[in-house]
């Protein structure tokens, strides 16, 4: 299973990113989509919502079933992936190039506080 | 659980194995939507040994079946030709589902599902059959091979099946040394269903494999039937459905005044649902069985649902109250909204083409 080290997770299989410009990548881990399976649909975030740490953010749907993606931070959406409207098997094919949405952090510091890559591993092995 | 002689070719090709009808089975080899591509295009197989065949042997055996099958057995007058059919219990609700093969007059074969497989032996037991032997196959292993391909394939990997297999009309079988190929299947695409010897279960599906015949597990076994248009026993109907409300009207024979258990209540039944399909019309989410339909002349509620592959979008077989015609829209609870369907009448996808 690959887990990056360079990434921050959460217990429910989120990963996130710090981009250079300060917002904060969104997706869900390897070890999230092949439990899932092959990918067939994602609904995204609206751009400009404000998310609270916990909130539903996106739903990714596989054949089959619906789940839920967690916003692991509080902060608003920047920018969505409307990409994977039309090809949502990325988040099987690149788990960790498919990004859902990012965020721009309400309090910054948050994210050093979530798992790190050996930590999340525990979290499921 | 129970494993099929196919076991080990699973898990050499990667299957990922899950639990089904108390049978470890392959959900996928990797992808099922590309293992569901692969039987609308070219060839793909299936191990179905779960399945059980039941000889009907003897004299009787035809009489019996007019009895405990709602399908007219009295049609099958050339051997070799199938039938599909429900079992009923007397009050018309569906027992099974099964195709029962004409072999020669005094030798039927049934093939029934994994999961009521026990239960149907017994029910078929207590209904005494005379002069007819009932004899469940276990030692038959099943390989379905479906695809535009398939037949060539087949015939190329298993050069012994040729002779026999070549000149069978779709729904028709024949023996074939040891094997009994019939063009049948689950699919809505041309092919064979094979029942062969277990212990040549290993081998023929190894030389499937070598001619081209893509290994394909449940996921994509039931995203193709939906296309299809089949029912699921125990998804799209049970005990509690008769065939006049899940859209198997036509396998059930009022006419011949044959007297079949079950005829009785479907002969007053006027059923107040239907089963038809739904396509979705935007983008929003995916179909999926137990969501709740709400039309202008009331409620239903889908009972298979999913992605379909060849259509890119979702669709679903949903029972509906019985007035409700092809074209209408309707909305479907799907998570937290309420999503536009059209209704259609099912086959969605036969032969590779879309028909909806």
């Amino acid at each position: 299973m690959n887990v990056p080290a360079d990434l921050k997770y959460t217990a429910s299989h989120e990963w996130l990113r710090a981009e250079a410009d300060g917002t904060v990548s969104v997706g869900i881990t390897d070890h999230a989509q092949e439990a899932l399976g092959e990918m067939v649909f994602v609904e995204l975030p609206e751009v400009g919502r404000a998310l609270l740490a916990g909130d539903g953010a996106a739903v990714v749907e596989s054949v089959k079933a619906a789940s839920d993606v967690y916003a692991p931070l509080a902060g608003e959406v920047v920018a969505a992936n409307g990409a994977l409207n039309d090809d949502p098997g990325a988040l099987n094919k690149d788990p960790y190039q498919a990004w859902l949405f990012r965020l721009k952090p309400s309090d910054p510091s948050a994210l050093a506080k979530l798992l790190d890559a050996a930590a999340y591993r525990k979290s499921f092995e | 659980m129970l494993q099929t002689p196919l076991i080990d070719a699973h898990r050499r090709a990667g299957a990922k194995l899950v639990e089904f009808a108390g049978w470890e089975l392959p959900l996928h080899y990797g992808s099922q939507i590309e293992e569901h591509h692969a039987v609308r295009r070219a060839a793909g197989m299936f191990d179905t040994s779960h399945m059980l065949a039941i000889d009907v042997e003897g004299a009787g055996a035809r009489a019996f079946l007019a009895r405990a099958l709602a399908n007219d057995i009295g049609r099958l007058r050339q051997p070799g030709k199938a039938l599909y059919s429900c079992m009923l219990r007397e009050d018309g609700g569906i027992l099974d589902d099964l195709i029962a093969h004409f072999v020669r007059d005094d030798l039927f074969r049934l093939v029934v599902n994994a999961a009521g497989a026990d239960k149907d032996l017994a029910w078929l037991e207590s209904l005494g059959p005379a002069d007819a032997a009932l004899r469940p196959r276990r030692d038959l292993a099943m390989i379905a091979v479906q695809g535009p391909e398939a037949r060539e394939r087949t015939w190329t990997a298993l050069q012994d099946l040729r002779a026999a297999s070549e000149p069978l009309e779709p729904f028709f079988g024949a023996q074939a040394g040891a094997v009994f190929v019939s063009r049948t299947g689950y699919t809505g695409e041309d092919g064979f269903e094979l029942l062969l010897p277990a212990a040549q279960a290993a081998d023929a599906w190894e030389r499937l494999g070598r001619a081209g015949v893509r290994p394909c597990g449940l996921g994509a076994r039931d995203t193709l039937r939906l296309e299809a248009g089949m029912n699921l026993y125990g998804q799209d109907m049970d005990q509690s459905t008769t065939p006049l409300e899940c859209g198997l009207g036509w396998t059930v024979d009022l006419e011949s005044g044959r007297d079949f258990i079950g005829r009785r209540a479907l002969a007053t039944q006027l059923p107040a649902r239907a089963l038809l399909g739904l396509v979705l019309a935007g983008r929003g989410g995916v179909l999926r069985a137990h969501q709740r339909v709400h039309l202008a002349q009331g409620e239903g509620e889908i009972t298979s649902g999913g992605f379909s592959p060849t259509m890119q979008t979702s669709i679903a077989l949903a029972r509906l109250p019985a007035r409700t015609a092809p074209d209408e829209t309707v909305e479907v609870e799907v998570r937290d909204k309420r999503l536009a369907a059209r209704v259609v009448r099912p086959p969605f996808v036969r032969h590779g083409r879309i028909l909806v």
